[in-house]
């Protein structure tokens, strides 16, 4: 059993999606969505300690030999991955039912339980998987039931943003699948270990630069890098707030994972640094995209919209720290994912409830909710508070590290930048603030009341486990460190 | 040279069509079909690639020693699984579109959403 971990990450909420339409009662199959998502923390967990014990594990799928079977393997870097996917889906499950109930007609639910199964299923995929074909498999499952997932949305913009998503993550699907193709042609395989090894021997050629040119816009497609982040704020604005909420966490942290696999140990830290100017070119948009996203998010009116803006602003950090290129900087932007995950689902998630209790999401309407809806507006103060990077958060430690970074490089310029873009985050999360603690109630919403246990529970364990990283660093800190360092060891 | 290379030709012309359908047009059907001509386009790479001069299907017989490579094939035809469930996704959503809109043409789209803000 223990040793067929890898796989079962994956097949679990594989084969319980379908299961799911057997299941008629929407809260029976709730219950068994959390099931499968909670077995797939615990193997996430398993894997983790595993890996951490005793080094990367290979896990040949039906006995056949690498380079001519497919190969699962997990190293640190997988490890984190699948546990912040597996933690963040079953915390965020455990409130769907009672937020589902006000945005998706009943008839929808056991469909809803079964592409949010089939997009976690796809997800861990990508990280688990060590063939690269195997990864553009699973980026097409959990992309198209995200698609369908968002387009469950009530306002009729959800379908108009799904299309979009649709034709923007198709294209960088496809983008990536000639990347492959073009690799294959050279390598003859598919292997990603067997591709870093082989694809030196040609690295020169003009077939590999352009897989590698393929390869990364595509990646950068998905991780709504800017200038290609068009998709994602309607997105995750008019999907399903449960919705927003896991994938806010993890949908656009599976990209940035592709992009430091395929950089990093695919085609090498030597030959992807000096093919493009990476560096430059994304420490420049990365900069770029904390601006340009920050301003944004401080002038809309509709908190999901803020909030998913601020999220372009946060990859926007994750692709400095990438940029930097040396053991600190990767390591900030593995933190910043553990970490960012905790904040944007906490967050999400506590919108979620306000979306359960007024049924907007409008700036305007959580005048006075300080009063009225007291610990789902404090989780999002303390959510807003870690996004700032304020000392005894999550958000400060990954922030720290970049700053670390930045200057072991001399990059001064950027520490700058990267702390000018928190002074930004301030002004967005103050606007919640202010509307929400010192702007009398709107007239006509007396009634409203505290969300219940269902969301609370799920949105505070998050908001403790955001401070709770933000003050004992060990865990975090100590895997984020061992994946950079053996990817920078892995490298040629 | 370039004749020898005719197969990449077509792949590449393909692929820019369906890329700039995709791109310039705003009816959402054509921007459909400008995704499945730029999705063929990556099909007909895969199983050009696998072509082996000189060599014939692969199936194990006597006296045949080269052979095509049929993992390509095998890939594409997932490929082509998942370019039918987006395309199927991609129509639906428009059908959806239109009944919510009453239109498929972007820029009326984007104006009416612009009314709802």
């Amino acid at each position: 059993m223990l040793a067929h971990l890898p796989i079962l990450q994956v097949i679990v909420p594989l084969l319980a999606a379908p299961l799911c339409l057997f299941l008629t009662r929407s809260r029976l199959v709730w219950l068994f969505a959390l099931i499968a998502s909670g077995f797939s923390f615990i193997i996430s967990i398993l894997l983790l300690q595993q890996v951490m014990a005793s080094g990367t594990i290979i896990y040949e799928l039906g006995g056949w030999d690498a380079p001519w079977g497919i190969e699962y393997r997990i190293d640190q870097l997988n490890a984190l991955l699948l546990l912040i996917i597996s933690a963040i889906s079953t915390v965020v499950l455990f409130s769907a039912h009672t937020s589902i109930e006000k945005e998706i007609p009943a008839d929808r639910h056991s469909l809803f339980y079964i592409l949010y199964l089939l997009s976690l299923a796809g997800m861990l995929g990508i990280v688990a998987t060590a063939d690269a074909f195997n990864v553009f498999v699973f980026l097409e499952i959990s992309s198209l039931s995200a698609y369908a997932l968002i387009a469950l949305g009530k306002d009729r913009r959800a379908l108009w943003a799904s299309y979009q998503y649709l034709i923007m993550g198709t294209i960088g699907a496809t983008f990536i699948l000639i990347g492959i193709g073009l690799m294959y042609q050279m390598t003859g395989t598919l292997n990603m270990y067997d591709l870093s090894q082989r694809l030196p021997e040609v690295e020169n050629t003009r077939t590999v630069f352009t897989a590698f040119a393929f390869v990364i816009v595509g990646v950068c497609l998905k991780l709504a890098l800017f200038p290609l982040h068009l998709w994602l704020p309607n997105a995750y604005a008019y999907a399903p707030s449960i919705v927003t909420a896991f994938f806010a966490a993890t949908a656009t942290k599976v990209a940035v994972y592709l992009l430091i696999r395929f950089t990093f140990s695919v085609f090498g830290l030597s030959f992807s640094f000096t093919a493009l100017p990476l560096q430059m070119l994304f420490v420049v948009l990365g900069v770029a995209g904390v601006f340009v996203a920050s301003f944004a998010a401080i002038y809309q009116t509709n908190v999901k919209h803020l909030f998913a803006y601020s999220s372009v602003a946060q990859i926007g950090y994750m692709i400095v720290g990438f940029s930097v290129s040396t053991t600190t900087g990767l390591m900030a932007t593995l933190l910043h994912l553990f970490n960012h995950a905790l904040m944007k689902s906490a967050l999400f998630l506590a919108l979620a409830a306000v979306v359960y209790r007024i049924g907007s999401v409008q700036l305007s309407q959580f005048h006075g909710l300080g009063r009225q809806m007291p610990f789902t507006m404090a989780a999002i103060v303390v959510g807003g508070l870690s996004l700032i990077g304020v000392p005894l958060t999550v958000g400060f430690v990954s922030k720290w590290y970049l700053v670390l970074a930045t200057i072991e490089n001399g990059w001064w310029p950027v520490t700058v930048l990267i702390l000018l873009g928190s002074l930004l985050a301030i002004v967005y999360v103050w606007r919640i603030v202010e509307a929400a603690y010192f702007k009398p109630p709107v007239t006509g919403s007396e009634n409203i009341k505290e969300a219940p246990l269902s969301f609370l529970i799920p949105v505070w364990s998050l908001v403790i486990a955001n401070i709770y990283f933000g003050i004992d660093t060990r865990l975090s800190v100590q895997v984020a460190q061992a994946a950079s360092q053996s990817l920078f060891g892995v490298s040629p | 040279m370039i004749l020898g290379l005719y197969n990449y030709w077509i792949v590449v012309v393909l692929m820019m069509i369906g890329f700039y359908i995709v791109i310039a047009h705003g009816n959402l059907i054509k921007k459909i079909i400008g995704l499945t001509i730029f999705q063929t386009s990556v099909f007909i790479f895969y199983i050009s690639m696998a072509k082996v001069e000189g060599g014939t299907a692969p199936i194990l017989a006597e006296g045949i020693t080269q052979y095509s490579n049929p993992l390509p094939h095998v890939l594409i035809l997932t490929a082509i699984v998942v370019g039918i469930a987006t395309t199927a996704l991609g129509l639906a959503l428009a059908v959806r579109i239109k009944e919510a809109y009453g239109s498929i043409e972007e820029e009326e789209i984007q104006e009416k959403d612009n009314l709802d803000c």
